[in-house]
């Protein structure tokens, strides 16, 4: 498995029982869900990127 | 705001950290216990998958508390349940990470644990009406 498998896997499962946990309605449940993944995904791409950077 | 059907399940009788309890145990059984089926089994579904994928890259489970980082480690997997109990009985898990998937696979099993108990309070709060 790589390392970015990894981060979309963690994402998706942590994604899920924030978006049923946090919100009420189904339809919420759902795009908070959806917005939990992007952020998770995207921060870990900014944060490598940052790090990538910083160790040149 | 609780719906009526929440209240009406609030004012069942019964263990009410029953949901609580079952939840901690068997991640996604207090959501069955409710009735909700499909977020009790998206809730298990991914709580199982994150603790089978942590297993699978050789991730550690914590058994001792000798310093302040074993201790938050072994509090995260004992979240788990069951799965953490019936793991250390048929010696699943790395003793000590030796490839590199083995820090990510220990920290899949800790955070599968911490999500449990966040659904397992989210059954509790079913359970008492605070939420619908």
């Amino acid at each position: 498995m790589t390392h970015f498998a990894a981060v979309v896997f963690f994402a998706l499962f942590a994604s899920v029982v924030f978006g049923i946990t946090q919100r009420e309605t189904p339809r919420r449940m759902l795009r908070y869900g959806i917005y939990c993944f992007i952020l998770f995904v995207a921060s870990a791409i900014a944060l490598s990127w940052l790090m990538y950077l910083v160790a040149r | 705001m609780a719906t009526q059907e929440n209240k009406n399940v609030a004012a069942e009788g019964g263990f009410v950290y029953l949901p609580l309890i079952a939840g901690w145990l068997v991640p996604g059984a207090g959501h069955f216990l409710l009735r909700k089926w499909g977020r009790g089994a998206l809730l298990a579904a991914s709580i199982l998958g994150m603790f089978a994928m942590g297993l699978a890259m050789h991730g550690k489970l914590y058994t001792n508390a000798h310093d302040i980082l074993d201790i938050l480690g072994l509090a995260g997997d004992l979240g788990n349940g069951l799965l953490f109990v019936v793991s250390r009985i048929f010696g699943l898990g790395a003793d000590q990470v030796q490839v590199t998937t083995g820090d990510y696979g220990t920290r899949f099993i800790v955070v599968a644990g911490l999500l449990n108990v966040i659904a397992a309070v989210d059954a509790h709060n079913l359970r008492t009406g605070r939420k619908s």
